[in-house]
């Protein structure tokens, strides 16, 4: 009795570590193009957290004896650690400045962070401008009738305070800190969702997650689409930047894998995965 | 063999390991009887550490009687005092509305319903009180919003001043936690106007007062702290939910007026943590202190009420 149960175990075991070997073999031979390990040090924007997360995980994974770290101090102090050259990389979710550029800081950008301006679908108004935009956004319109639209009120939606897409949409029009939101809402399905079903709403969400629930408002006769976007003609969007002090060429080895691996393929779906538009 | 395997396991098998044993034991249930009180110290103790730092650093009565919050604005500021405000109102609006739906119904069960009728009602109201109180959000997003838009469309059609909410405001939320709490209310109502002495109930009857008579001037007050026990619970669970009314209540921080999209102390933390940083986080833990306090004082009630109820 007890030998049979050995025998059995000692079988099973058997079996279990063959199986393991095979696995480890599969998943060796994938790995076996990195023989890259060291150390790259992100610091910046805090709206790309989510992009520079995202990266640096899935090429930790690819490279399991690399490590990427990165610390969200915001595009100025970002671009600034690494003119100073205490980090490798500075995120920037702005172009970069003049006088950046001149300290030696290259602007690299690695994805395009588009915001559609969406509307419920039953609404006549489907083009604004920048103006409009403002009026509705600071309360000073507050009706769809003042933009050529049927009388009905404007359900102003937007995102919580400390929210990118928030940050994002009022850093460009302009209006930080001016806005009258009647929802302020915590997730971008809940804007979709508010606006897909309340007549006269209008909200922001990220460009890549507008279905057919909802109309993408035309900004200034310009589509919200990503060819619009990359050609530069949409205004509410803006760059994702990660400086390098020098071209790229010039940088560590490692930082050059990194910066090619985010133009590869697999780059590119960590980009669209987060919500992003990816560059060529 | 048996016999030897046997004693060596026994706790009993001489003075030193039963008295090892013993202790064991003592001090495992003590650990176990421990963890609720460990808990509560270390959620209280944790919530001060957490809350307090950001009364220093912006004031007490800025935080507490400021009505602007703008925690992200270039200079913050960050008075929830609306917020407050908006779970004090919308609380109390909710137990004006759920609790009377509430009695009533535990009256109806209790005292007037056919038995059969009443043993349909009940696993009904039983259910209510398990549906996941997200699901009573997006019931509230889905059914009571655009009813209510239209509403608020017909109230404030020649307002120009009025914001609209789309139907996201106080009125709906107030709607939803009414509905929330029936299931507490009811259910604990019911007990104690059943645990009602019957000889209270026929004596009355025998007097000559007709089954409303009874049921108003003696079985009420008879079952009066169980039914103030309902409505504490009652409050305890409207001012504490925050799944639902996220989805319902607008989140601007507003005064708390009827067609006013609202934020609540409970939505104030959930819907602004995942973004927060510094002192914008703190206000946020500062925010759950003052929460916990409204829940603390209402726990304290409670406790308060039942042992009263004990005495008599």
């Amino acid at each position: 009795m007890k030998n049979r149960t050995k025998k059995i175990v000692a079988l099973l075991s058997a079996c279990v570590l063959t199986l393991t070997a095979l696995v480890g073999c599969g998943s060796g031979d994938s790995a076996t193009g990195s023989e890259l390990s060291g150390k790259i040090t992100m610091a910046g924007s805090t709206s790309m957290e989510k992009l520079a997360n995202a990266m640096a995980e899935s090429f930790m994974e690819a490279n399991p004896n690399v490590n990427v770290s990165a610390e969200f101090t915001g595009s100025s102090a970002g671009v600034e650690s690494v003119i100073s050259g205490s980090v490798d990389i500075g995120n920037s979710s702005r172009n970069l400045k003049e006088s950046e550029v001149s300290n030696g800081a290259v602007e690299n950008i690695v994805a395009i962070d588009g915001i559609a301006v969406i509307v419920d679908t039953d609404n006549t108004v489907t083009e604004l401008t920048k103006d409009n935009l403002i009026a509705i956004y600071t309360g000073t319109v507050t009706n769809w009738s003042e933009l050529g639209g049927v009388d009905a009120p404007i359900v102003v939606v937007g995102r919580e305070a400390g929210s990118g897409t928030r940050g994002a949409f009022e850093e460009i029009l302009e209006i930080k800190d001016a806005c009258v939101y009647a929802n302020e809402l915590d997730s971008t399905g809940a804007v979709l969702a508010k606006v897909a079903s309340t007549a006269g709403a209008i909200g922001y969400v990220s460009l890549d997650v507008v279905d057919d629930t909802v109309t993408a408002v035309a900004l200034e006769g310009v589509a919200a689409t990503v060819e619009n976007i990359k050609a530069g003609s949409y205004f509410l969007s803006r760059p994702f930047v990660m400086a390098t002090k020098g071209e790229i060429s010039e940088q560590s080895e490692l930082v050059q894998a990194f910066f090619e691996y985010i133009k590869s393929e697999e780059g590119k779906a960590v980009v669209e995965a987060v919500g992003l538009i990816a560059v060529d | 063999m048996q016999l030897t395997s046997q004693k060596s396991f026994s706790i009993i098998g001489n003075r030193k390991t039963k008295t090892r044993v013993e202790k064991a034991a003592q001090i495992i249930f003590f650990i176990c009887a421990f963890f609720a009180i460990i808990a509560v110290f270390a959620i209280s103790i944790y919530m001060l550490i957490k809350g307090v730092p950001a009364l220093a650093k912006v004031g007490v009565a800025e935080i507490l009687f400021g009505t602007e919050w703008s925690p992200t604005a270039s200079e913050p500021s960050f008075g929830i005092s609306y917020i407050i405000l908006t779970s004090v109102v919308g609380t109390v609006a909710a137990i004006l509305l759920g609790v009377p739906v509430g009695v009533f119904t535990a009256i109806f069960l209790s005292q007037v319903a056919h038995k059969k009728i009443a043993m349909m009602v009940k696993p009904a109201v039983e259910l209510l009180a398990g549906i996941p109180s997200v699901i009573y959000g997006l019931l509230g997003l889905m059914v009571l919003n655009p009813l209510i838009y239209k509403l608020e469309l017909w109230i404030f059609k020649d307002s120009a001043t009025h914001q609209f909410t789309g139907g996201s405001n106080l009125l709906c939320a107030v709607i939803v936690l009414a509905v929330m709490i029936l299931p507490t209310v009811i259910n604990i109502s019911d007990s104690a106007l059943r645990s009602v002495d019957p000889s209270l109930k026929a004596a009355s009857l025998a007097l000559g007062a007709s089954r409303i008579q009874t049921i108003f001037r003696v079985v009420l007050p008879a079952a009066k702290s169980g039914i103030i026990t309902a409505v504490v619970l009652g409050v305890g669970r409207a001012i504490g939910e925050a799944m639902a009314i996220t989805l319902v209540s607008g989140s601007s921080v507003n005064l708390p007026l009827p067609f006013n999209s609202v934020r609540f102390l409970t939505t104030a933390i959930v819907s602004e943590m995942s973004y927060s940083a510094d002192v914008h986080r703190e206000v946020l833990f500062t925010i759950g202190l003052v929460l916990f306090a409204f829940i603390m004082g209402i726990n304290l009630l409670l406790s308060k009420l039942l042992k009263g109820g004990d005495d008599k």
